[in-house]
């Protein structure tokens, strides 16, 4: 019934994050936090930086709500910041904007960006890539507003 | 053929056949998109073109273009004819006189036109004419929630500038203007009242002719959003008592780059000039200038000629196929697009229900419970069908209801009751592939 691409785009790890939501509730304090918004639709993301006491990336925690790509994103990049240096999390940034302005031609380096390379499908779609970037724009304004 | 529009002398809708016949005069609709025929539920967002529209276009650059309203040669002598004439086309395609009608990039443009003009004359630009237009603290300017945010901020900007109050209608739980509101807050502050015709998002008709009197019964300006009607419904502007109005030309067929700003003559003659600049004078100083009568008084610079002849093109196409019975199929595809989105678990079809009264046009902005209107958009276009997803350039009625976005169908002349029935389909199927059936 649904083609090959929206399938590749609606993965089954897509739908379960957008519905498992991890690193879902924003906390009291924060070491930096963005309010995103996407003007087309009006979704919107809050995401706060925790920091651990060497200054690393302990974790993100993140609020909002959208449809099924950008809250899959917002929960991928949840579980794939655990514990990094900001170099680290450079790379990983800058690896899922590379996949999302692939148009399909990469597979995303799954060592950088774990189950977020499900998101690649995404890339296809041109009008979709804004919805899966929405967290991680929060993520680099958030870091930015240390 | 020209037809009467107020008084139709063909069927009361089309059929079927008529409407293959239609469709046969759109290119676009015998593409196919992600492997299936386009099934294209957008033209509340722009319309597509008939081969007729797209030839005229053509035609103008092949034959006729030149600069029009200046130089003396054969070709501009042809050109300024032909976008004379299609001002008159579309003129009488909403009941008003020809210099009532003023070409604009698009509605959008029309309604900046007229606040600012009315900013112009606060500021005291066009002397004792102008007096009514001008706007201070204790003027109220009212809206609905309803609104375009194109009939919208333009007025929230023009209080800011002006110290006057803007003020807003709200609506029904049903999705109806509050008329017993409007009645409370239209009083002898307000000055200008502004409201769509035709809810973009929640397709009802709304009570022209209640709030035109109330704005009347204390003086003020009525300004019309005619974007969602003009296109869809038979519209006499001048019997509608409006005062200004504005719509735009690629929802009714004809290309993008041109709109309509109708204003009654008088109030056209005293309003200033937003746009300044070249065309718009009589005579030019090094330090004031004179400006020509209405219309021309507004359309500075070079105007967009193709277009404007384009437009007159598509509003002759709709006349010959009789705009009552456009909008007696459109009502008949948007009471089986209503009904069946409606019949779906979880679908929530917003504004005001069939049987409740109110006249809806051919569209129905919806919510899915559970899944996000960019997914069912994204659901349906994998089968060919284009529907609007999002705001739909209307946060607060949005809020009003309730929910960030919709995802909406819109019909036109070129639709069938087939394709609501595969958008309906889809939206059903939807729920399955998303895991919330």
């Amino acid at each position: 019934m649904a083609s090959s691409e929206l399938q590749s785009m609606y993965q089954a790890v897509i739908l379960d994050h957008s519905k498992e939501k991890h690193g879902f509730g924003l906390r009291a304090d924060d070491d930096g936090s963005s309010h995103q918004i996407n003007p087309t639709c009006g979704d919107e993301v809050t995401l706060q930086v925790h920091r651990g006491v060497d200054g690393s990336v302990a974790s993100i925690s993140w609020e909002g709500q959208g449809c099924s790509i950008s809250t899959a994103s917002a929960s991928l990049l949840s579980d794939l910041v655990h514990d990094l240096s900001d170099d680290e999390v450079e790379a990983r940034i800058s690896a899922f904007r590379e996949l999302m302005q692939s148009k399909g031609a990469i597979e995303g380096d799954e060592d950088l960006l774990g189950d977020a390379v499900a998101l690649g499908g995404v890339s296809r779609y041109i009008t979709r890539i804004k919805c899966a970037m929405l967290p991680w724009v929060a993520f680099e304004d958030a870091l930015r507003l240390r | 053929m020209t037809i009467d529009l107020n008084h139709p002398t063909t069927t009361a809708t089309l059929d079927e056949a008529a409407v293959e016949r239609i469709r046969a005069d759109f290119p676009i609709l015998s593409r196919t998109v992600n492997g299936h025929p386009l099934v294209y539920l957008d033209s509340g967002a722009t319309s597509q073109k008939p081969q007729r529209v797209i030839d005229v276009e053509r035609s103008y650059y092949e034959l006729n273009n030149a600069a029009v309203h200046r130089g003396a040669h054969t070709l501009a002598g042809e050109a300024t004819e032909l976008f004379e004439d299609a001002r008159s086309a579309v003129a009488r395609f909403v009941g008003v006189a020809d210099d009532e009608i003023v070409w604009t990039s698009n509605a959008t443009e029309g309604l900046n036109l007229v606040a600012y003009g009315m900013s112009n004359a606060s500021l005291g630009r066009g002397g004792a004419a102008a007096e009514r237009f001008r706007l201070g603290a204790g003027d109220e300017i009212v809206v609905t929630e309803l609104e375009h945010h194109a009939n919208l901020v333009p007025w929230q900007e023009l209080a800011f500038r002006t110290g006057a109050t803007l003020r807003h209608i709200g609506l029904d739980d049903e999705g109806r203007i509050r008329l017993d509101q409007a009645a409370e807050i239209i009083g002898e502050r307000t000055r200008v009242v502004a409201f769509a015709h035709v809810s973009n998002v929640l397709g009802a008709i709304n009570p022209v002719a209640e709030l035109v009197a109330l704005a009347h019964g204390v003086g003020a300006l009525v300004v019309l959003d005619a974007c969602q009607s003009a296109p869809h419904l038979p519209l006499d502007l001048a019997a509608l008592g409006v005062d200004f109005a504005v719509f735009s030309g690629h929802k009714m067929l004809a290309p993008t780059g041109v709109g309509v700003l109708y204003g009654r003559s008088e109030l056209l003659d005293a309003l200033p000039p937003f746009l300044t600049g070249g065309s718009m004078i009589t005579t030019v100083g090094l330090t004031e200038s004179e400006f020509l009568p209405a219309p021309l008084r507004f359309e500075a610079g070079t105007q967009r000629v193709s277009q404007a002849i384009a437009l007159a093109a598509a509003v002759d196409y709709l006349g010959e196929i009789g705009m009552h019975r456009i909008a007696g199929w459109e009502a008949e595809l948007g009471h089986r697009l209503y009904e069946g989105l409606a019949a779906i678990p979880g679908v929530r079809v917003l504004g005001p229900a069939p049987g409740l009264g109110v006249e809806r046009v051919g569209l129905a902005s919806f919510v899915v419970d559970g899944i996000h209107s960019h997914d069912v958009g994204q659901f349906l276009d994998d089968r060919g069908i284009a529907v609007r997803v999002g705001h739909h350039c209307a946060q607060p009625v949005h809020r009003r209801y309730g929910v960030t976005s919709t995802t909406r169908a819109s019909t036109y002349l070129y639709n069938t009751a087939a394709e609501v029935d595969a958008a309906v389909a889809a939206v059903a199927d939807s729920r399955g592939f998303f895991g919330v059936a």
